[in-house]
């Protein structure tokens, strides 16, 4: 326990210390959202129906930049060897998964918020005060689910050469309940179609089961998935 | 004498082709073993296989005690390797690698400090970032964070590619003084006058096989 | 030289034979003995393919999961469990794209329309495009031992996801949907002889996964077996290079 509780502290400090010194989120990941949330009112073209769908496009793009977190968080592992040389030094694997699930997931909540405000202000959303308190549970709930199950994938897909390109296929069908929870959840946060505030709740529920599940999963699956 | 590696007849393959063909050997602990021959002849493979990292396909092999064949992966906590690459984060500076490295196993500050003063890479280097270093530092920098680590076996992969002649005399004192703590030491090096006078016995590897061995 | 193996033997063969009857007979009763629906009409003849198609992917991938447990408990870790997990999901693949081909088609023939998003057509695509990566990991290369805990893992990984989405995409059509009217099969009444006749499509696409299963396997075996004897001749070769 002592051991994972240290190393799980090292590779969180370790990971945003990483994304601190190169910017990487800040520079490339965020502008991409904001491309793709720009993108999606060029292809629907219709400023009521920008609003009906906002909470479903701020967790698609959610998503599509978890993408590209995940496979930046594993390319730092693998760009050196480090990943070999944490398997090498027996370096406990529950610790490395809590560890950069935990990197994950506050890079991805940075990542939420930043949309939240762009879809406030590219999509006319006006929730109540109701509406942030749910808003800011559901992101927070869902975003432990996403940290836990991207990192279990990435960890597959930085095993060898040439998977990297597995890591879409595997994680988006397997992050479809979050994408269904956290926008129904986001719909009756903000309103949208008529939704009430009220049936967002047993949505967020849904997210923390999610988040047990790939909690307890990864902790299990994750030292044999970064196994060559 | 304790045995700290034992493989016989091991054969391991990479995509396909067998880079191990049958490999017997035993090193025993206190010794430095230098594993010598050609390119391609295997010898990071040997590593790899006593490192856990790449799986044994025919033959029995273990490690501190360890099965390899059904537990590869708990052989690791004693074990260090410097293989090709040298496992730093590119984007963090010397210090934070090294410290990085001792904090996964509880080491202490004076530790990184003492480790990084032997390796000569304290002072201005310490706060550069590891993609900024030359190759002969980052080798450093990565050997550091090895004897930060206090590992019992070190497998390391050409470790004197790259490094000065300073750099590589220093290194031998850190094997040397490794070895008289307890640790066990084999080598692959092309640097074959350095490394015959500092080992204790040399292996011949060809064509993924042991040929022969002299002490 | 060449030497022909076949993956049959009296069993199968026998299998084999039983199955092609049980179709046969399958294909009359559905197509010409069993009656016509009062509302479709002809078309709920398609019934008796689309309902044991996803019957046997479910059978399919339940038997993936069970022996992929099974290879990860096992201590001896005998790589027939293995092989079972994949030829399973591989066949499971297979009809989950009939199912949901021949779903398709009979939703066009009775309601108009190629494809409608309801919960369960929607949890079955899911169904397909998992298995399809698990499929994608097992082609991932490395020792049969690697490749083995690694689809063993995906394999249980997809246990768990399967029931996640289908929970949550079921929450959701209902809370959306009025009346799901998606499903050709919730308004067939069914008579007696029709009802025999989708059970007797259930035993025979049983048989016939079973038949699939044995061949596929064996197959695995062979296709693994030569890949060995490549390792020895290239340890063989290896060694020759060396000198010896």
């Amino acid at each position: 326990m002592q051991t994972v509780r240290r190393v799980s502290l090292a590779v969180v400090r370790k990971d945003l210390r990483i994304e601190w010194s190169s910017k990487v989120l800040l520079n490339q990941v965020a502008p991409f959202s904001l491309v793709i949330m720009i993108m999606f009112a060029f292809a629907l073209d219709n400023e009521g129906i920008l609003q009906r769908v906002a909470p479903g496009l701020v967790w698609l793009a959610t998503l599509f930049s978890m993408l590209v977190i995940v496979q930046r968080s594993f390319a730092v592992e693998t760009a050196d060897g480090a990943l070999d040389a944490l398997r090498v030094a027996g370096t406990e694997p529950l610790g490395i998964f809590i560890g950069k699930s935990l990197a994950l997931m506050v890079q991805l909540l940075a990542l939420e918020l930043m949309l939240l405000a762009i879809a406030l202000v590219l999509y006319a959303v006006e929730p109540t005060a109701m509406g942030y308190a749910e808003t800011f549970a559901t992101m927070l709930i869902a975003t432990i689910g996403l940290g836990f199950v991207g990192t279990l994938y990435g960890g597959l897909g930085a095993g060898a050469r040439g998977r990297e390109t597995l890591l879409p296929l595997l994680l988006l069908p397997a992050v479809a309940p979050v994408l269904i929870g956290a926008t129904r959840a986001t719909e009756a946060a903000f309103g949208s179609g008529g939704a009430q505030s009220s049936e967002g709740w047993p949505w967020i529920g849904l997210l923390a089961v999610f988040a047990g599940v790939f909690g307890a999963v990864g902790a299990l699956a994750f030292g044999p998935m970064i196994e060559e | 004498m304790e045995t700290v590696v034992e493989l016989s007849g091991v054969v391991a393959v990479l995509s396909n082709f067998p880079a191990l063909a049958g490999i017997d050997l035993v090193v025993h602990r206190g010794e430095i073993v230098l594993l010598h021959g050609p390119n391609g002849a295997g010898k990071t493979s040997v590593l790899r296989v006593c490192a856990g990292l790449l799986p044994i396909e025919r033959g029995e092999g273990s490690v501190m005690g360890v099965n390899l064949r059904t537990h590869r992966e708990s052989v690791r906590e004693q074990v260090g390797l410097l293989g090709h690459s040298n496992g730093l984060y590119l984007e963090l500076t010397v210090t934070q690698n090294v410290s990085f490295w001792a904090s996964t196993v509880g080491a202490t500050a004076q530790e990184v400090a003492l480790a990084m003063q032997r390796m000569k890479i304290d002072g201005r280097l310490a706060h550069v970032k590891a993609s900024q270093l030359s190759a002969g530092q980052r080798r450093r920098c990565a050997l550091a964070s090895l004897i930060v680590r206090r590992a019992s076996l070190w497998l390391l992969d050409e470790p004197h590619a790259g490094l000065d002649t300073a750099g590589q005399d220093e290194l031998d004192a850190i094997l040397q003084s490794a070895v008289s703590s307890g640790a066990t030491v084999v080598l692959a090096s092309h640097e074959t006058q350095r490394s015959r006078l500092l080992a204790t016995r040399i292996v011949k590897v060809d064509g993924g096989l042991i040929s022969g061995s002299e002490s | 030289m060449t030497t022909t193996q076949s993956t049959a033997t009296p069993t199968t063969q026998k299998l084999g034979i039983a199955t092609v009857v049980a179709l046969i007979f399958l294909v009359l009763s559905g197509l010409i003995f069993s009656a016509e629906d009062v509302v479709q009409g002809s078309t709920v003849r398609m019934m008796y393919v689309h309902v044991p198609s996803i019957w046997v992917a479910y059978l399919a991938f339940g038997l993936t999961a069970l022996c992929s447990a099974v290879y990860v408990s096992n201590r001896s870790r005998s790589l027939i469990w293995d092989r079972f997990a994949g030829a399973s999901a591989e066949i499971g693949v297979l009809f989950v794209a009939i199912s949901l081909v021949t779903g398709s088609l009979w939703g066009r023939l009775t309601w108009g329309t190629f494809w409608v998003w309801d919960a369960r057509l929607t949890s079955t695509a899911f169904l397909f495009i998992t298995y399809i990566g698990y499929l994608a990991v097992r082609r991932l290369g490395g020792t049969f031992s690697q490749r083995a805990r690694r689809s063993a893992i995906m394999a249980l990984l997809a246990v768990l996801e399967i029931p996640l989405v289908h929970f949550s995409v079921n929450l959701w059509r209902t809370l959306h949907q009025k009346a799901s009217i998606a499903d050709p099969n919730a308004k067939v009444q069914l008579d007696g002889f029709m009802l025999f006749t989708l059970f007797w499509g259930l035993i025979s696409f049983s048989m016939l996964f079973a038949w699939l299963l044995i061949h596929r396997q064996r197959l695995m075996a062979l296709e693994d077996a030569v890949q060995d004897q490549g390792l020895d001749r290239a340890i063989q070769e290896r060694r020759t290079e060396a000198g010896r």
